[in-house]
């Protein structure tokens, strides 16, 4: 444990001494500071139409609300950001290791191999953290000036922070496949698109294959927790798609020995 | 302190070292000599416990490099052919992060750190990035990086490889003074440098084991270092040409070259 929170620091001082950090990070908040005003901008003028009407605007007016109108959609949008920056986040975390020559420090350090994959990966999720911790000022600004649902908002939070922590899994298992940064970033993009639409032709194919296919869409699961529902289903697809992804990681890296 | 029994390493077709045994007592300098791609980097890979070997045995201080391979790490101190800098990291910050993955305790982290600046001189670059430094830095922090958790075996890989002359003499001293009571392993292709470091020599050629001696017995039968790397160089390709895998290939040098 000490020796992957000691990989784990290295990991995110990391981060922060080379620009990507700062570049992923600008990109993030620029992004999700556009994507909320343009919601929040098309609440205020939709409550307004709705209650200019005469007839049938109460019913409207009551469909309005910040969660579904602004927060929903909101993540929505920062899911699929997710899907290409994590690529960006994590192609360096082994592939690097291997072009600097400092893979062989590790690996012939009293480490094990798991402490080497848990360090790199709550170093990666402590940066990914932080990066949706900084949006959190959107929420904290409706709940100031608005009456969103606290509880929805924070399951939808939830719900982002495992996409992300499913994500950083996979993009750390590509990296350890290869030893060049682009390999890893594109292979990682793809592999995270095709977990996002993986569920596209569910229901035209057979029932058996469909739900599969729905099993395994991470939007699917993703707009439960925006919805403000907790399933175990969607928990357990979750943490297990983390775990499946760290433990090839960990053969991955570990093969490496004997190549 | 090193014992190294039939050690052959295959990658697919290709054998990069074949039936090498040899052996370094206590506080010995050893000199790893061949020419390029004789199996030396991949030895000292097995010996470090960066891979396996696909036969043979390795034990380091008694503790087996496969079976007992935490043990083994922690006792080695290696510096491979590049030295595994982290760019983007001060010297200091570097150190520091090593002597944690190495184990050192958490007491004696601040202190390892300034005694392995101070040993190979590198107090006064302490805070630069060791992507800023130039090659003979870097050399010095790959050796303080090998040393930090005070380890009685190191293996340096190479150690005066690119280096300039003034550099080379430098890096040399600061071995010698490393040494004490450490047994070392040595790679170069560099001659002189055996002679003036190591007290024992195994030539590595093609994978092979051409001669493994003391130095003052190669003095006593005064023969000079090249002229015996030459020989041991040419016998073994000989034997290639002839196709044969004879055990005579990892003989010691004691009869005459043909």
């Amino acid at each position: 444990m000490k020796n992957a929170l000691a990989i784990a620091a290295r990991e995110i001082r990391s981060y922060f001494v080379s620009p990507v950090a700062y570049v992923v990070l600008t990109g993030f908040l620029l992004l999700s500071g556009w994507f909320f005003f343009n919601l929040l901008a098309r609440f205020t003028y939709l409550l307004q139409i709705y209650s200019g009407l005469q007839r049938g605007g109460g019913q409207e007016l009551e469909r309005l609300n910040l969660n579904e109108f602004v927060i929903s959609p909101l993540l929505h949008n920062l899911s699929v950001v997710l899907v290409i920056l994590i690529p960006v986040i994590t192609m360096r975390s082994f592939a690097e290791e291997k072009r600097l020559g400092t893979f062989e420090l590790l690996l012939t350090s009293p480490l094990r191999v798991g402490e080497i994959v848990a360090g790199k990966f709550l170093g990666a999720l402590a940066f990914v953290t932080l990066m949706l911790a900084l949006t959190g000022i959107y929420p904290i600004l409706l709940v100031i000036y608005g009456n969103p649902e606290a509880g929805i908002m924070l399951s939808g939070y939830l719900g982002l922070f495992l996409v992300a922590a499913s994500f950083l899994s996979i993009g750390l298992l590509t990296s350890s496949l290869t030893e060049n940064q682009i390999i890893a970033a594109v292979s990682c993009l793809v592999a995270l698109l095709l977990l996002y639409v993986i569920n596209w032709p569910a229901d035209t194919s057979t029932p058996t294959i469909g739900a599969v296919l729905h099993y395994l869409s991470v939007t699917e699961h993703f707009s439960e927790f925006v919805k403000g529902v907790i399933d175990t289903r969607a928990l357990a697809y979750f943490l297990s798609v983390i775990a499946a992804a760290l433990f090839l990681t960990h053969r991955s890296v570990e093969s490496l020995r004997w190549r | 302190m090193i014992e190294v029994r039939n050690l052959t390493k295959r990658y697919g077709e290709l054998t990069a070292i074949r039936d090498v045994s040899f052996s370094v007592a206590r506080g010995e300098i050893l000199g790893f000599l061949g020419p390029n791609g004789a199996g030396k980097t991949t030895t000292m890979r097995i010996l470090t416990g960066y891979m396996p070997a696909s036969a043979g045995t390795v034990t380091v201080d008694g503790f087996d490099v496969f079976e007992n391979s935490f043990e083994v790490r922690r006792r080695i101190g290696y510096l491979p052919e590049t030295p595994p800098l982290y760019t983007d990291m001060t010297v200091e910050g570097y150190l520091d992060f090593v002597a944690r993955i190495k184990g050192v305790a958490r007491m004696e982290i601040a202190g390892a750190t300034e005694r392995a600046m101070q040993t190979c001189g590198l107090l006064d670059v302490r805070h630069r990035l060791t992507g800023h430094l130039s090659k003979g830095y870097r050399q010095r922090v790959g050796l303080a990086q090998a040393l930090i958790h005070d380890p009685p075996v190191l293996v340096l890989d190479e150690p005066t490889i690119g280096l300039d002359p003034r550099q080379i003499i430098e890096i040399r001293k600061l071995i010698r003074t490393l040494a004490g009571d450490r047994t070392v392993i040595l790679s170069t292709h560099i001659l002189p440098e055996v002679s003036q470091i190591c007290e024992k020599v195994v030539i590595l050629s093609s994978g092979r084991i051409a001669l493994e001696e003391r130095m003052d017995s190669l003095l006593k039968k005064g023969v000079s270092l090249e002229d015996v790397f030459l020989q041991a160089i040419a016998r073994e390709e000989e034997h290639l040409e002839d196709g044969e895998s004879t055990p005579e290939a990892s003989a010691p040098a004691a009869e005459e070259a043909p």
